[in-house]
């Protein structure tokens, strides 16, 4: 046998890239994930802002600039949560995440391509809805940017630990119907679109404390005030650790 | 015609492993295995060598560590694992060297699959040892993981993309990949390019599935059952390359249904059944060397009278002919030199020339079957 040269990877950086890639392309061909991560949000904010079907306590605001927050939090929902738990669970059931895991992307590296993988997702979801409110009279302050990017981040954060907690430990068809279903209950009573607050009975003081309602809280605090509230941050924060936590003890590879 | 590889006739003797842990009870389990002494001893066995097994577990970074392996690229000593308590590999020995082709075959639900996936790190063994290259799968993942190449059972390809964009990133993942387009010319990937992953013929996936497993140029080379739902051309296609990773260096670890591409392929078969390797060998080594009578097959023009025959082969009561299919003759008993030549001058005299004249004992799907069992499960 001849001295032959060890093989060796690609550096981390690249194979992260290019899996970063590969997942947000995967997400952008497919029609059901487009429709949940790109039509619904647009869909919502035309019909919030355009009719008045939904009676809505604009707190002084202009129904665009009261509305769109909610938008791209839900936004960040729909790709971080709904659209990643259901790629991923189908993913795991196919064995494509055993057989990335063998290459030298790694279990560790797939993860970090995936999370790469939403926030580019994200970026496009954001230039289509900004484009479509800006169009419908949005005038956001330009100041505001980096909080809603740190709002953003860590909304990002909690509902990717629950995507994944939930692709890694349940079927896929039952990853499918709970991350549609969550997405339409936390719409309609997470605090999302509207403040908490204004929510019916019990669920104002419950809604504050979800993922959803912090994250809701944090784009209008961000957009509407210039910051993100102290509280959503810190509910955020114990959402992702606790789901983080969970997904790396029980997450299944097979 | 004989093909390479074929079993081939010879007085070599059949090498039995006995798994070192296997209980005293063992041979009364499997009472079907009685053409088989169960007592034959481990250092008959060619594929397990305790003297290579410690050397190459022995250190991580040593030149000898080096030098273990270039002989010894997977070695798996006395491997567990459990699920819900229930051992599906229970003290499993396997090795697999550079430069050849290792088959491991077995009933569904052997342990075959478990076997490999605690190889290829994706799965911490229970009990016993597994070493690749001289390392750890699981703990030097990082390190061999460029160095390994593995098509699962399943597939495992993405459904939703094309299959050479596939192909093109897991490429990506090592530094010096082979030429992406010359891989899918090879195996014939190129009709099908742009196709989804979704839309694609069981056979021409797993061409996909193999070309991602050995684009990275690997040392080790995992396959789980590569040629299932192939057609005959994808096949041959799937074994050519891997006869040319052989010829690399590469070693190559299988694991087939099908008799006839273990016997075409493998240098080295290891049979398992329940969760242990029961026979281990070339593929000579396991047909050759029993005690069962010999067989002289005969490819000619159908309807020959036989009667005949018998009377040239002699007295011997023992002998036997048969057409089983047309055209198909089997003439089994003490068969040596001179019974062949008998036979021949049987079919000139009868100016027959028989397309294929094939001595040999058993054929390996014999030898799996008469291990395993020849009822369901």
């Amino acid at each position: 046998m001849s001295v032959q040269t060890v093989p060796a990877a690609a550096p981390a950086v690249r194979r992260i890239a290019a899996q970063a890639s590969f997942e947000a392309r995967a997400i952008l061909r497919n029609g059901e994930q487009l429709l949940v991560t790109i039509v619904l949000p647009v869909l919502v904010l035309v019909g919030l802002v355009r009719t008045s079907f939904v009676d809505l306590d604009t707190q002084g605001y202009t129904r665009i600039d009261f509305v769109t927050p909610g938008v791209l939090a839900l936004a960040v929902m729909s790709t971080a949560f709904t659209s990643q738990a259901i790629a991923t669970a189908f993913d795991r059931r196919n064995g494509v995440l055993r057989l990335l895991a063998t290459t030298p992307l790694g279990r560790t590296g797939l993860l970090a391509g995936k999370v790469l993988g939403v926030l580019a997702v994200e970026v496009v979801q954001v230039i289509v809805i900004a484009g479509t409110a800006l169009a419908l009279g949005w005038r956001p302050e330009l100041g505001a940017l980096p909080a809603v990017v740190g709002a953003g981040l860590l909304g990002t954060a909690a509902f990717t630990a629950l995507a994944l907690l939930l692709a890694g430990t349940l079927r896929a068809e039952g990853v499918l119907a709970v991350a549609n279903l969550v997405l339409v209950l936390l719409t309609v009573g997470g605090g999302v679109l509207l403040p908490a607050a204004q929510l019916a009975g019990p669920l104002a003081h419950v809604a504050v404390l979800l993922p959803s309602g912090a994250l809701g809280e944090a784009m209008r605090g961000a957009l509407l005030h210039g910051s993100v509230p102290a509280f959503s941050v810190v509910i955020l924060l114990g959402w992702t650790a606790a789901l983080g936590a969970g997904a790396a003890r029980l997450f299944r590879w097979h | 015609m004989r093909k390479e590889g074929e079993p081939q006739f010879g007085p070599i003797a059949t090498h039995l492993t006995r798994p070192v842990h296997t209980r005293d009870t063992y041979c009364a389990d499997a009472p079907r295995t009685a053409a088989y002494d169960c007592s034959v001893p481990l250092s008959d066995a060619p594929a397990i060598d305790p003297a290579q097994a410690v050397t190459a577990s022995a250190a991580t970074t040593s030149p000898a560590d080096a030098a273990a392996d270039r002989e010894v690229a997977v070695e798996v000593r006395g491997l567990v694992k459990r699920y819900d308590g229930r051992a599906v590999v229970d003290g499993l020995d396997l090795v697999a060297r550079p430069g050849a082709v290792t088959a491991v075959l077995g009933p569904n639900g052997a342990g075959k699959t478990t076997t490999i996936e605690c190889c290829e790190g994706l799965r911490s063994p229970d009990g016993g040892t597994v070493r690749v290259l001289g390392r750890d799968p699981v703990a030097d993942a990082r390190a061999l993981r460029p160095r390994v190449g593995v098509m699962l059972q399943d597939g495992g390809l993405p459904t939703g993309v094309r299959a050479l964009e596939l192909l093109r990133h897991v490429a990506a993942m090592y530094a010096a990949p082979r030429s992406v387009d010359e891989l899918a010319e090879r195996l014939g990937l190129h009709g099908f390019a742009r196709t989804t992953v979704r839309r694609l013929s069981g056979g021409q996936r797993q061409r996909v599935a193999l070309a991602a497993a050995v684009v990275g140029r690997p040392d080790v080379v995992f396959l789980d059952e590569p040629s299932a739902g192939m057609d005959p051309q994808s096949r041959r296609a799937v074994w050519d390359l891997v006869r040319e990773l052989r010829a690399d260096g590469v070693a190559i670890v299988l694991t087939t249904h099908l008799m006839d591409e273990a016997a075409d392929l493998a240098d080295h078969v290891h049979i398992v059944d329940h969760g242990r390797l029961i026979a281990s060998g070339s593929v000579r080594e396991l047909t050759d060397g029993d005690t069962g009578p010999g067989t002289v097959r005969i490819e000619a023009t159908p309807g020959l009278d036989l009667t005949g025959l018998l009377t040239t082969l002699g007295p011997n009561p023992s002998w036997a002919a048969a057409e089983p299919e047309p055209g198909v003759y089997t003439v089994t008993g003490p068969v040596d030199a001179a019974a062949l030549a008998d036979v021949t001058a049987w079919l000139a005299d009868r100016g027959v020339l028989a397309r294929s004249v094939t001595t040999g004992r058993r054929t390996l799907e014999d030898v799996f079957l008469d291990l395993t069992g020849r009822n369901l499960r």
